[in-house]
C-alpha cells in the first residue's frame, strides 16, 4: 500500500519565545520488510537557526532544531510518501510464555532491537503489581507469547473507554488505568506495563494511521493525530509483533511506523525546551491518504 | 622526629590514653596489630597526644572546629520537614597509614582504575564482554545508569574516566578490600582538603614536623590536566553543580574556588551550534571541559531524563559533536552497579591476564540457578541486596536482608524470595570493617572505619591522592558510618619515607609574571549579585524606618499619633506589617538576600557569607523573644543596623572590583534611590504630618550634615536638596543615580562604537532628568515618576545581561 502522509503542527505563543531547542521524531522510518520511505520532507516556519539529523539508539530518525531569534508562532510540516508492505499470514511461531525467560537469558547483544531493553520499568511505565495482577487474570502459563499479548490487548480494549478529555500527555499511566479511560498513549502504556509485568518485553510505537477507512470498514480511533500502539516480543523465532490496543487489532497495513522506544519519553514527536513568559496553543492536522 | 619504626610498641607506654582501647574480636584494627601491639606508624603521634592534658586536647580540638566553622564548612542534614545545615562532624584523630601499606593500596587502585576504563569503553562501544559471556546482557540492559544515548559516543580525550574514588576497608585478615567504585561524580575530595586543614591546625605543632604526605600537589596536577584538555585556550574549564539543594554543594563551591574554575549549573549553560557555552554578561563563551558533580541522567532533558529541571538541553549533542570533554563521561555511573563486583575479578583476568591486586568484596549475582543455590546455602554470612543498587555495601537498604538475622521460620520465605527476584538480587559477603581510634573523654576508643581514596588521570597516568576521606562510625555499629546516622569524618595521614614539601596550589613561577585574564561572570551569577545588593539595601532601609517608628512609640507611647501612624502606613506599603514589633516581611527580605548569596558562594568572601548568616540568625532569634516592646525593638534595630553596615563594609572593602561587584553595587544603588524617592514623595509632601522632615533626616542618616550646612530651622527645601539632589551625600537620589551611571557605563557592551547602549542611555536620561531639578520643582508627583523609571532600569538590565 502506498501512502501520502502529511502532518502540520502549529504553535501560537502568547508571548514571543526568545530561544528554544526541540527534538523532533515526526517522519516515518524505513523498516526492512515493513515499510519503505520513498520521499520525505520536514519544513519549519520560521526556519530553524540550527538543524541536525541523526539516528537514535533505537534507530529512529531524529531531527534537532534550535531557534535563537524571537518568534511568536512555530509550524512543523511533514510530507512523506511511504510504501507499506503487506505482512504475511500471522502464524503463531511464538513459544509458550514460560519459555521466554530462557530465550531472553541466552541473548548476548545490546543493539536497540534487542528485547532486553523493553523488560524493565521505564520513565513513563513504572512496574506496578496492579498491572501484573490484571494481566495474570487474562493469560495462562500454557498460552503462547503471542496469544498472551493478544489476550491482554483485547482485555484492555474491552475494559477501557477511549476518551480524549480524560487524560493529557502527562497523565501517569496508573491514573489513567484507575480511571479506566484514556487515549492511544494511555492504552499503549497500560498494555506495556501489563506485558512487562508478566515477563514479555514490550515497547511503544508512534506512527500514523490511515485517515479514511477502506470501503465498508469502520474508521479507526486515533486517525486525526499521531497515533501510538505496542510492540511486543514473541521469542527468538517469531520476533516482534505489533498490536494496537486502542483498536484491538494486530497491526497491518493501516499503520505507518515513525519511532520505536520503551515508552512515550523515548519517541515523543516533539520534545523541547523553550524560554518564554506566556502560554501557548497548539493545533494538529494529519492526513494519511492511500494512493 | 626520628622514632624507631622497626618494632611494635606496648600500648601501656601511652598510659591512660589506651587504657580502654580494646578492639572487637573478629575485626582488625588500625592502631593495634594482631598481637595487640601498637603499629609503629602510630608511635610518634600517640606519644604527642599522651603528652597533652585533657584541657590542652580540648583546646586543640576547638581550634580545628573553629577553623571549619569560620570556613563555613557544613553538611546538609535531611529530616522529615526538610533539610538543615549542621556543623561538620570532624573526628579530630586522623587515620594514620604507613607508606608501605599505602603503596599496596595505590597499586591496587591504579590497576582497578585501568580495568574500569576498559570495561566502560566496552560497554559503550563494542560490547565484547557481553558477546563473549563475561557479563550478562540483561544486567546492563536493566541498569538505569547505562545510558542509551551515549552508546557509540566517543569521548574527545579517548578516555571515559578522569576522576575516580574508591571506598575501601580493611578486612579481618588485615588485607585491604574494595567496597565500592565511585565513577559517576565522586564527592569528598574537597572535604578531604578541609579535613586536612582542620586536623593540621588541631595538631599544628606535631603536623609541621611529621612528614605527612601533602594533598595540594594532587590538585595542582589535576588542575593543570584539565586546563590542558581544553584544546583552544580561549575556552574554559567549569564545574557543573546540581545546585545548592544538593548535599555536597558546599564542596562544589569550595573546589571551584580552590581550583579557580567557574561553578555553573545547568541553567548557566546553553548549546549553540553544537558547542557548549556559558551565558555570561558579555554573551556566550565556550566551555570545553566540564567537571560534573551532577548525576548523568539529569544532564540533558532532551536526551536523558526529560523530567530534569537542572540540565542543559543539547548537552549530549555537544558531546556527540566532539567539542566537549566531560569528566567523567556521561554513563560512567553504570560502573557503580553493585552486581558488577561479581564479575570484575574474572573480567580482570580475562582482559589483563592478572588477578585483581586489591580484591573487591565477594559478590554473587543471583541471575543463574547455580549461584542462587550457592547463596541459598551460604546466606548466613551474606547481605542480600539489589543488583542494580549503586549504594556502598555498608549502606543497608530497607529491603535488604542480613543473612545472619534469618532463622528457620523465615528461611523458607527467603528462598522463595530469591527465586522470585532472581537477577534483581546479589549476595555479598557481610562486611566487617576495621576499627580506628576516635577520642572520647580523655581516651581513645576503637570505631569502625572506611576510607575513600581519590584518583585523577593526569598527563603521566593515574595519580592517587596521598590521603583521603575517612568515615568513622559514631558507635560500634558498622552500619552507622554515614554522617546522616551519626558518623564522623577524619583526615588520613600517609606517613613515612622522605620529607615532604609543603605544596600549595600557587604554581612555581617560570618566566616573568603575567596577569591572568579576569574571570567570566555568568549571567545567572550577575542576576543573583544584583538581587543580593537590592535585598540587603532593602533590609537596611526597612531597619532604619522600623527603628524610627519604635523610637517614637517608645518615647510617646502613642502608636496612633499622626507621625507614627504615617510611618506605619508607609511600612505597610513595603510589606512590613507592624502587627508584630519585628515584621515577618523583614525576615523574608533577609532570607531572600541569603538565598541570592548562597547561589554565588564561590564568588563571595566567606566572611561576607558568615556576616549575612549571622544577621539573619540574630533577627530570627530576636523575633522569637517573648514580650518584645518598642523600647527593645529600637535597640534590636540599632544592633541589626550595625551588623548590616558591617556586611556592606566587608563587601565594599574586600570585593574585587570586577563585573560581579558592579552588579551588586547596581542593585544597591537602584534600591537605595527608589526607596528614597518613595520616602521623599511621602514625607516631604505638603500634606505630610508634623515631624516628617525630622524623620527624613533621621532615616537618611543626614541630621548632622544638615546642621553643619544650614544653621536654620528645618524646612522642606534644604531637606529635599540634601536627600534628593546633593551629589556629595551618599543617601541622596542623585548621588545614587550617578553611581548607577558609572557602573552601567563600565559594563560590557555599554558603548557600541561611541553610541551608548539602550540601558546606558536610559540611565543617563534619568540622571539628567533629576540633575536639572531644583528642590522646589521636585514635587511628589515627579518623585513617583522617577521612582517608576528607576525600577524599570531593572528590566533593562535583565534584557541586556541576564536573559
Amino acid at each position: 500500500m502506498l501512502y501520502d502522509i502529511s502532518l502540520t503542527i502549529k504553535y501560537d505563543y502568547a508571548a514571543p519565545v526568545h530561544s528554544g531547542r526541540q527534538s523532533l521524531r515526526l517522519e516515518p522510518r524505513s523498516l526492512p520488510e515493513v515499510q519503505t520511505v520513498l520521499s520525505r520532507r520536514l519544513t519549519l516556519e520560521p526556519t530553524a537557526n540550527e538543524r541536525s539529523e541523526f539516528d537514535d539508539f533505537f534507530g529512529n530518525r531524529r531531527c534537532d532544531v534550535s531557534f535563537t531569534t524571537p518568534h511568536s508562532h512555530l509550524i512543523y510540516q511533514v510530507n512523506s510518501r511511504v510504501q507499506r508492505h503487506p505482512s504475511g499470514p500471522t502464524l503463531d511461531f511464538s513459544p509458550p510464555l514460560a519459555r521466554l525467560p530462557d530465550e531472553l537469558a541466552a541473548i548476548r547483544a545490546m543493539d536497540g532491537n534487542q528485547p532486553l531493553h523493553f523488560l524493565s520499568p521505564s520513565l513513563r511505565v513504572p512496574l506496578d503489581e496492579i498491572f501484573t495482577t490484571y494481566a495474570r487474570k487474562v493469560v495462562s502459563p500454557v498460552m503462547s507469547a503471542q496469544q498472551a499479548i493478544i489476550s491482554v490487548g483485547q482485555a484492555l480494549h474491552q475494559d477501557m473507554t477511549f476518551d480524549a478529555r480524560a487524560t493529557d500527555v502527562n497523565t501517569p499511566v496508573l491514573d489513567a488505568f484507575q480511571r479506566r479511560k484514556g487515549v492511544c498513549q494511555d492504552f499503549s502504556h497500560m498494555m506495556i506495563a501489563c506485558l512487562r509485568g508478566i515477563g514479555i518485553p514490550a515497547g511503544y510505537v508512534s506512527g500514523y494511521l490511515r485517515t479514511k477507512p477502506p470501503e465498508g470498514a469502520e474508521r479507526l480511533e486515533g486517525a486525526d493525530a499521531m497515533h501510538a500502539w505496542v510492540r511486543a516480543w514473541c521469542g527468538r523465532e517469531a520476533g516482534w509483533i505489533e498490536y494496537d490496543p486502542t483498536n484491538a487489532l494486530i497491526v497491518e497495513q493501516d499503520h505507518i511506523v515513525v519511532a520505536y522506544g520503551r515508552d512515550y519519553a523515548d519517541v515523543a514527536p516533539v520534545k523541547g525546551v523553550l524560554r518564554s513568559a506566556g502560554g501557548q496553543t497548539t493545533s494538529h492536522a494529519v492526513d494519511v491518504v492511500p494512493l | 622526629m626520628n622514632v624507631p619504626v622497626s618494632h611494635a610498641i606496648d600500648p601501656a607506654a601511652f598510659g591512660k590514653l589506651l587504657a580502654d582501647y580494646t578492639p572487637a574480636k573478629g575485626s582488625s584494627d588500625e592502631l593495634l596489630d594482631a598481637n595487640g601491639h601498637v603499629r609503629p606508624v602510630w608511635g610518634p603521634f600517640l606519644k604527642h597526644l599522651a603528652g597533652l592534658s585533657a584541657d590542652e586536647v580540648a583546646q586543640r580540638f576547638a581550634r580545628g572546629s573553629q577553623y571549619l566553622n569560620d570556613a563555613g564548612v557544613y553538611f546538609r542534614y535531611y529530616e522529615e520537614e526538610g533539610t538543615s545545615e549542621r556543623a561538620w562532624p570532624l573526628s579530630h584523630i586522623p587515620l594514620l597509614i604507613d607508606r608501605d601499606d599505602w603503596q599496596t593500596i595505590t597499586e591496587g587502585l591504579v590497576q582497578r582504575a585501568d580495568l574500569l576504563e576498559e570495561v566502560v569503553a566496552d560497554l559503550y562501544g563494542q560490547n565484547r564482554l557481553i558477546a563473549d559471556g563475561h557479563l550478562p546482557a540483561s544486567l546492563i540492559a536493566k541498569s538505569p545508569e547505562w545510558l542509551r544515548p551515549m552508546v557509540g559516543v566517543q569521548p574527545r580525550t579517548g578516555k571515559y574516566l578522569h576522576f575516580l574514588a574508591f571506598e575501601i576497608g580493611r578486612g579481618p585478615d588485615g588485607k585491604w578490600w574494595v567496597l565500592g567504585d565511585r565513577t559517576q561524580a565522586p564527592s569528598g575530595a574537597g572535604f578531604a582538603l578541609e579535613n586536612r586543614v582542620a586536623t593540621a591546625k588541631t595538631f599544628s605543632d606535631f603536623y609541621a614536623k611529621a612528614h605527612v604526605h601533602r594533598l595540594a600537589g594532587f590538585f595542582r596536577r589535576f588542575r593543570e590536566t584539565l586546563l590542558n584538555l581544553r584544546g583552544e585556550t580561549d575556552s574554559r574549564v567549569a564545574i557543573l553543580t546540581p545546585g545548592l539543594m544538593n548535599d555536597t554543594y558546599f564542596e562544589h563551591a569550595y573546589i571551584a574556588r580552590y581550583l579557580g574554575f567557574m561553578l555553573l549549573d545547568g541553567e548557566d549553560l546553553v548549546v549553540s551550534n553544537g558547542s557548549l557555552m556559558v551565558r555570561t554578561i558579555a554573551g556566550l563563551r565556550p566551555i570545553s571541559v566540564l567537571w560534573r558533580r551532577l548525576d548523568a541522567n539529569w544532564a540533558d532533558p532532551l536526551e536523558l531524563n526529560e523530567q530534569s529541571q537542572i540540565g542543559t538541553p543539547g548537552m549530549v549533542e555537544a558531546l556527540r559533536g566532539g567539542g566537549l570533554t566531560m569528566i567523567n563521561a556521561l554513563g560512567a555511573g553504570v560502573l557503580e552497579t553493585r552486581a558488577l563486583l561479581a564479575f570484575l575479578p574474572r573480567i580482570c583476568r580475562h582482559l589483563r591476564g592478572e588477578p585483581l591486586k586489591l580484591p573487591n568484596i565477594a559478590t554473587w549475582w543471583c541471575g543463574d540457578q547455580r549461584t542462587r543455590n550457592y547463596v541459598s546455602d551460604n546466606f548466613g554470612k551474606m547481605t542480600i541486596s539489589r543488583s542494580l543498587s549503586t549504594g556502598l555495601p555498608f549502606t543497608i537498604g530497607p529491603n535488604d536482608v542480613l543473612g545472619g538475622n534469618l532463622n528457620s521460620s523465615n528461611r523458607a520465605d527467603f528462598s522463595a524470595w530469591l527465586e522470585t527476584e532472581q537477577d534483581a538480587l546479589v549476595g555479598q559477603e557481610a562486611v566487617t570493617l576495621s576499627t580506628t581510634p576516635a577520642y572520647a573523654d580523655g581516651k581513645l576508643v576503637p570505631r569502625p572505619m572506611s576510607l575513600r581514596v581519590f584518583l585523577a588521570r593526569t598527563e603521566s597516568g593515574w595519580e592517587v591522592m596521598s590521603g583521603g576521606f575517612a568515615r568513622i562510625g559514631g558507635s560500634d555499629d558498622a552500619s552507622a558510618l554515614a554522617m546522616q546516622s551519626g558518623g564522623r569524618a577524619a583526615d588520613v595521614w600517609i606517613l613515612g619515607g622522605s620529607p615532604t614539601n609543603s605544596e600549595t596550589l600557587i604554581p612555581k613561577q617560570d618566566g616573568p609574571y603575567v596577569r591572568s585574564r579576569p574571570s567570566l561572570l555568568p549571567a545567572r551569577a550577575a542576576d543573583n549579585l544584583f538581587w543580593l545588593g537590592r535585598y540587603v539595601e532593602r533590609a537596611e532601609g526597612a531597619l532604619r524606618l522600623l527603628r524610627a517608628f519604635h523610637a517614637r512609640v517608645a518615647e510617646t507611647g502613642e502608636p496612633e499619633a499622626p507621625m507614627t501612624a504615617a510611618i506605619a502606613a508607609h511600612l505597610a506599603q513595603l510589606g512590613l506589617d507592624l502587627e508584630q514589633p519585628i515584621p515577618p516581611g523583614l525576615q523574608a527580605t533577609l532570607n531572600s538576600a541569603l538565598a541570592s548569596a548562597s547561589k554565588v558562594r564561590d564568588r563571595f568572601s566567606i566572611d561576607g557569607w558568615l556576616a549575612l548568616n549571622d544577621l539573619a540568625h540574630t533577627l530570627a532569634a530576636e523575633r522569637a523573644r517573648p514580650g518584645l516592646d518598642s523600647e527593645d525593638a529600637t535597640l534590636v534595630m540599632g544592633a541589626l543596623l550595625r551588623k548590616i553596615t558591617g556586611f556592606s563594609g566587608l563587601v565594599h572593602e574586600n570585593m574585587y572590583r570586577f563585573a560581579g561587584w558592579r552588579f551588586l553595587s547596581i542593585g544597591r544603588a537602584l534600591e537605595r534611590a527608589q526607596v528614597m524617592c518613595g520616602l521623599l514623595s511621602e514625607f516631604a509632601d505638603a500634606e505630610a504630618p508634623d515631624g516628617a522632615l525630622d524623620l527624613l533626616l533621621e532615616v537618611g542618616d543626614s541630621t548632622l550634615s544638615l546642621n553643619q550646612r544650614y544653621a536654620v530651622t528645618l524646612s522642606r527645601d534644604p531637606v529635599m536638596d540634601l536627600l534628593g539632589l546633593d551629589t556629595f551625600n551618599p543617601r541622596s537620589i542623585l548621588y545614587q543615580l550617578k553611581e548607577l551611571r558609572s557602573h552601567v557605563e563600565a559594563l560590557p557592551g555599554a558603548d557600541f562604537n561611541g553610541q551608548p547602549s539602550p540601558l546606558a542611555r536610559a540611565t543617563l536620561e534619568l540622571y539628567a532628568q533629576l540633575a536639572v531639578q531644583t528642590p522646589d520643582s521636585l514635587t511628589s508627583e515627579k518623585l513617583e515618576d522617577l521612582r517608576g523609571k528607576i525600577l524599570s532600569l531593572s528590566e533593562g538590565l535583565f534584557t541586556a545581561y541576564i536573559r
